[in-house]
């Protein structure tokens, strides 16, 4: 470790002269951490920075692609240093240039933008590619990657998967390589309703991490996902003239499909460094400092590098390399050295826990090998000892012993005489004394190289909660296998005094209660209204405003004509039923059934917005018509004027049923999806719920009202089926909605998508949509309790569902008899309206 | 500096739980009845980008700005989320049961 006198003593040193120049080329995950590590180190005051990124963006966490490629994970959300960091650090960043050449002897890097860069001191970090083995047909006559085949390295790869997932006409995939990145891949690409088939050469998954038994467990758990594995395959070719069609594989029959994605291993990125005359042998060779071999100024770092014989693919080796080139370029510790790292691995592929380090399997007569496997649940263990010392283990499914076995490994503890107690808590070493005994080096997060110690040391600073630490630390922020060890850590940590996360499980802030609990609390007590609920329920029975409205929306969807509704606990929008805009004026959406109008709807509304001056009228989104910038006192008599009920588009709340014109007038239309849609918006108009709900309905599988995409979107198909999704997305979020049932009769559709409504209130999270909650809980359970019974509560969910329907009242009939006094009183914005533009 | 009184009127203009919005002397003020009873004045206009405050969710401690979730001490004005703070008024009632207002 460094003292801080060292430390001061680097600084000091540099200020005497002007600034080096420091010149980073690659601005990937080793690039910019060895620059976060010669920051932290006072490199701010030693060196002018200047880095060569070529993708256009700064620099993010590559391993959650496979989250982004899911879904699960907006691209935005993965930046790790976003723009604004480079400027607040005073580096100047190239995003989008290529470095091409260094000049050694005048110590300059050219770039492809023509640009000359002198450096005192150079750093290359170009990481790897995606290997493309060879085969016939992967590349256009012109040249180019055949339309339809993908490498699965950048944001723009990832990205350009999305959308090709996206297209109707694809619907297989192939992916070439059954390694951790060709598993995400398909993991990532099943999400996007894509079948997958898996090609892998090897003759078991993950062979680079697993023996073969693990491998034939982790193939049995990959399959129950749907995914299809050809093991001992090799691709020859891929089909099809302009864009994939499919692949051809030896002794095997080709399989169709529309997009294939190369995982087939890596390459690092070394043309730059054979161009400038560096030593590459398989990656750039470097000494235990960092420092390229036999060069005194220029050091590499990553995927790029040769360290030892050894080239890493993983992060947390390059975590370890970061700080001991930080050490050295900025000269605050010049007797750091990097020796290696072990190759102990923990990672989630596919949603499965996988940790391996050490020997596969026993060489030695004398080792002895201790293996347990359940196939059935997907575990594997096991472990290889020898002289009494572990020096492999392998654990899929389960990785509860992973802390106590790599501490083993790692410092070579002896093994206790029960082997067993190695892979489960018997009387053994419990997980406490587990995390006890994890060394304050130990890295717990590999994906964002955070110590055993930093988590302590965040604890020790004051902070309680699991998610408060994840938060400050980025552990467990990356592929997400370390979170249970986290978790243990941090409590360890506050001894006791790990304080929950409020957030994380409770239904609203305010109540420290989740969403069962709680509905289980307001019926023992038989509480009937927001205020009730905080005096009763929360602590100090104290009121808490960002809880009222998700409080409002449960005890009205609990309780029907039993609420007692206190407009207090209401959001403005749902006090005067409609949406504020930027100057605090509302808009007006009356509802319009399917999307279908008439001349009598169409002439008043054209009148009310002549009377009114109405500065709008727009089409929404949701086929229905927007009078836009009403002020709140005149909402009544607007209302008034259009005679016409609500359209609910400010609430949380049952919304709209889009609609194509469907049978009676398309040529393709197989069912009457118009009349079934407004039949659906007639029954289920207004019903709150703990997010907006959106439906669609379409007449044939054209899906010209985008049903795929709707919180429930329903499909006609030929001969009189109709096809129910739910937990479909096209907001904020991109999900395909995932096929509920198909039922033959309009009546089923309508019965089915109010039991799944229902469920989904009385089950989803406050604020959470249909494409998180369907995820969550999954779709053969949904499937298994809204179609087939399996828990007997169907009935008690349609009756339920009725009363909220009995219930309900069209709100703009409080234009003749306003709730509250003044309801509709004006607020007095300051801006001076109206501040919407007029079109 | 001298603080005077003006009547806004009686209190029961203000449902319990939530906010209306005066022109006083020209300037806008929300006064807040409180479910306890109590009142609270503050400025009427949000200082992030002219939120109509008077339109906020409150609780015993804060209102919430309708636009983009501001939140502010009623007591106090100063926001627990950043933002500019609002300015705060005496406020009481009278025998009459009239909202009184202090503007100082
Ligand atoms: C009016 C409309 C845009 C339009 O001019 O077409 C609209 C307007 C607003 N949308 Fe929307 N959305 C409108 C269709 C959509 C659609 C398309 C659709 O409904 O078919 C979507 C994608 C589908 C979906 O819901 O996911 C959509 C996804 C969103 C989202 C993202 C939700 C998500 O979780 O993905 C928000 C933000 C939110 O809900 O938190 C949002 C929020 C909003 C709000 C309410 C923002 C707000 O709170 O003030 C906008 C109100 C503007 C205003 O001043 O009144 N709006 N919005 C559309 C009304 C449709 C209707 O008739 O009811
Ligand atoms: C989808 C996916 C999932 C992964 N999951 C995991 C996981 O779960 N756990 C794990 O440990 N690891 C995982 N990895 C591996 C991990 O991302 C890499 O080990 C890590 O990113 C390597 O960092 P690097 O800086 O060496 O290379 P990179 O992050 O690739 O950075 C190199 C950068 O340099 C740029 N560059 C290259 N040449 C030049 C040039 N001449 N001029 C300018 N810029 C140049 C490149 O464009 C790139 O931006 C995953 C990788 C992928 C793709
Ligand atoms: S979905 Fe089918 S039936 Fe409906 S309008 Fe489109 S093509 Fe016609
Ligand atoms: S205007 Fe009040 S929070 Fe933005």
């Amino acid at each position: 470790m460094t003292s801080a006198l060292d430390r001061s003593r680097a600084n000091g040193r540099s200020q005497a002269g002007p600034k080096r120049r420091l010149v980073v080329i690659g601005n990937g995950m080793a690039g910019a951490r060895a620059v976060e590590e010669i920051l932290a180190r006072g490199g701010g005051e030693q060196f002018s920075i200047t880095m060569f990124g070529d993708e256009p963006y700064g620099n993010y966490n590559r391993i959650m692609l496979s989250h982004v490629l899911s879904g699960e994970e907006d691209d935005a959300g993965i930046f790790l240093n976003s723009l604004p960091w480079y400027r607040e650090n005073k580096i100047t960043l190239h995003a989008g240039v290529r470095a091409e050449r260094i000049d050694r002897a005048a110590r300059q890097v050219f770039s492809d933008d023509g640009r000359v860069t002198p450096y005192d001191v150079l750093i290359i970090a170009t990481g790897s590619r995606p290997h493309m083995p060879p085969m016939d047909g992967l590349y256009t006559p012109a040249g180019s990657v055949k339309p339809g085949v993908f490498a699965f390295r950048t944001i723009d790869d990832t990205r350009n998967m999305v959308r090709h997932t996206q297209h109707e006409q694809h619907h297989r995939a192939v992916v070439i390589g059954g390694g951790l990145l060709g598993l995400e891949a398909a993991r990532g690409l099943q999400s996007h309703g894509i079948e997958v088939d898996v090609v892998h050469s090897g003759s078991h998954l993950m062979n680079a991490q697993l023996g073969p038994e693990g491998g034939a467990v982790l193939r049995r758990s990959v399959e129950a996902l749907g995914i299809r594995v050809h093991t001992g395959s090799r691709t020859t070719a891929v089909l099809g003239r302009d864009r994939v069609s499919g692949v051809r594989l030896r002794d095997k029959p080709d399989l169709g499909c529309d997009m294939v994605v190369m995982a087939a291993g890596i390459r690092p990125n070394v043309e730059l460094a054979v161009l400038s005359a560096l030593p590459v042998e398989r990656a750039i060779v470097v000494d235990d400092h960092l420092r390229v071999q036999d060069e005194d100024n220029i050091y590499a770092v990553g995927e790029c590098v040769q360290h030892r014989g050894e080239v890493y693919g993983l992060v947390a080796p390059l975590w370890e390399q970061a700080v001991v080139l930080a050490d050295q370029v900025t000269g605050t510790n010049t007797s750091a050295v990097y020796l290696g790292s072990r190759t102990a691995t923990k990672l989630k592929v596919a949603g499965v826990d996988v940790a391996s380090m050490g020997l596969q399997g026993p060489e030695r007569p004398t080792d002895e090998h201790v293996v347990f496997s359940e196939p059935g649940r997907g575990v594997f263990k096991s472990v290889v000892i020898r002289d009494n010392k572990v020096v492999g283990a392998t654990l899929l499914g389960d990785s509860r012993k992973v802390a106590y076995l790599t501490q083993a490994f790692d410092r070579g503890l002896p093994v206790p005489e029960e082997r067993l107690s190695l892979m489960f808590d018997l009387a053994g070493p419990s997980e406490e004394t587990g995390v006890a005994e994890l060394d304050d080096n130990a890295q717990v997060c590999n994906c964002n190289g955070v110590s055993k110690k930093a988590l302590v040391d965040t604890v020790r600073g004051g902070c309680n909660t699991v998610a408060g630490v994840m938060d400050a630390t980025r552990a467990g922020k990356g592929c997400g296998s370390c979170k249970l060890l986290v978790k243990q850590v941090v409590e360890w940590a506050a001894d006791g005094a790990v304080e929950e996360d409020p957030s994380a499980s409770y239904y609203v802030p305010g109540i420290p209660l989740d969403k069962p609990s709680l509905m289980a609390a307001i019926r023992k007590q038989g509480l009937r209204s927001v205020s009730a609920v905080f005096t009763a329920l929360a602590p100090g029975r104290a009121e808490d405003a960002k809880s009222k409205m998700g409080l409002a929306s449960l005890l009205k969807m609990m309780l029907a004509d039993q609420y007692i509704d206190e407009r207090d606990a209401r959001f403005i929008n749902d006090r005067v039923h409609a949406n504020i805009q930027r100057d605090g004026t509302f808009s007006v959406v009356p509802q319009m059934k399917g999307g279908v109008t008439t001349v009598q709807q169409l002439r008043r509304i054209a009148d009310v917005a002549e009377k009114h001056n109405i500065p709008l009228i727009k089409l929404t989104g949701g086929q229905r018509i927007d009078l836009l910038g009403v002020r709140k006192e005149d909402l009544p008599q607007v209302w008034a004027d259009l005679d016409m009920p609500s359209g609910y588009a400010y609430g949380k709340s049952f919304r709209t049923v889009k609609t194509c014109v469907g049978k009676d007038f398309c040529r393709f239309g197989t069912g009457d999806s118009t009349k079934l849609g407004i039949e659906i918006e007639s029954r289920f108009q207004g019903i709150e719920s703990p997010a907006k709900l959106k439906l669609a309905v379409s007449g044939c599988p054209r899906n010209c009202a985008e049903s795929l995409v709707k919180d429930v979107g329903v499909v006609a198909v030929e001969g009189g089926r109709w096809e129910i999704y739910v937990g479909g997305a096209a907001g904020a979020h991109i999900r395909k909605g995932d096929l509920l049932a198909t039922v033959e009769d309009p009546e089923d559709v309508k019965l089915l998508a109010g039991r799944f409504m229902q469920y989904y209130r009385e089950n989803a999270n406050w604020l959470e949509r249909t494409y998180a909650f369907v995820p969550r809980v999954g779709i053969e359970h949904i499937r298994a309790v809204v179609v087939d019974d399996a828990e007997g509560i169907a009935a008690s969910l349609d009756a339920a569902m009725q009363a909220s329907v009995d219930n309900y009242v069209d709100p703009w009939s409080e234009r003749d008899d306003p709730f509250t006094p003044g309801q509709f009183r004006t607020s007095l914005p300051l801006e001076v309206l109206p501040q919407v533009p007029v079109r | 500096m001298s603080a005077v009184p003006h009547i806004l009127g009686p209190l029961e203009q203000i449902p319990l739980g939530e906010g209306r919005a005066f022109g006083v002397d020209g300037e806008q003020v929300a006064v807040f009845r409180l479910r306890d009873g109590t009142l609270r004045a503050v400025s009427a206009v949000c200082p992030h980008r002219g939120g109509p405050i008077a339109d906020g969710t409150i609780d015993q401690r804060v209102v919430m700005c309708p636009l983009h979730q501001h939140a502010f001490e009623l007591d106090t004005g100063c926001s627990t989320t950043g933002a500019g703070p609002l300015r705060i008024y005496e406020v009481r009632t009278d025998e009459q049961r009239n909202i009184v207002l202090r503007m100082a």
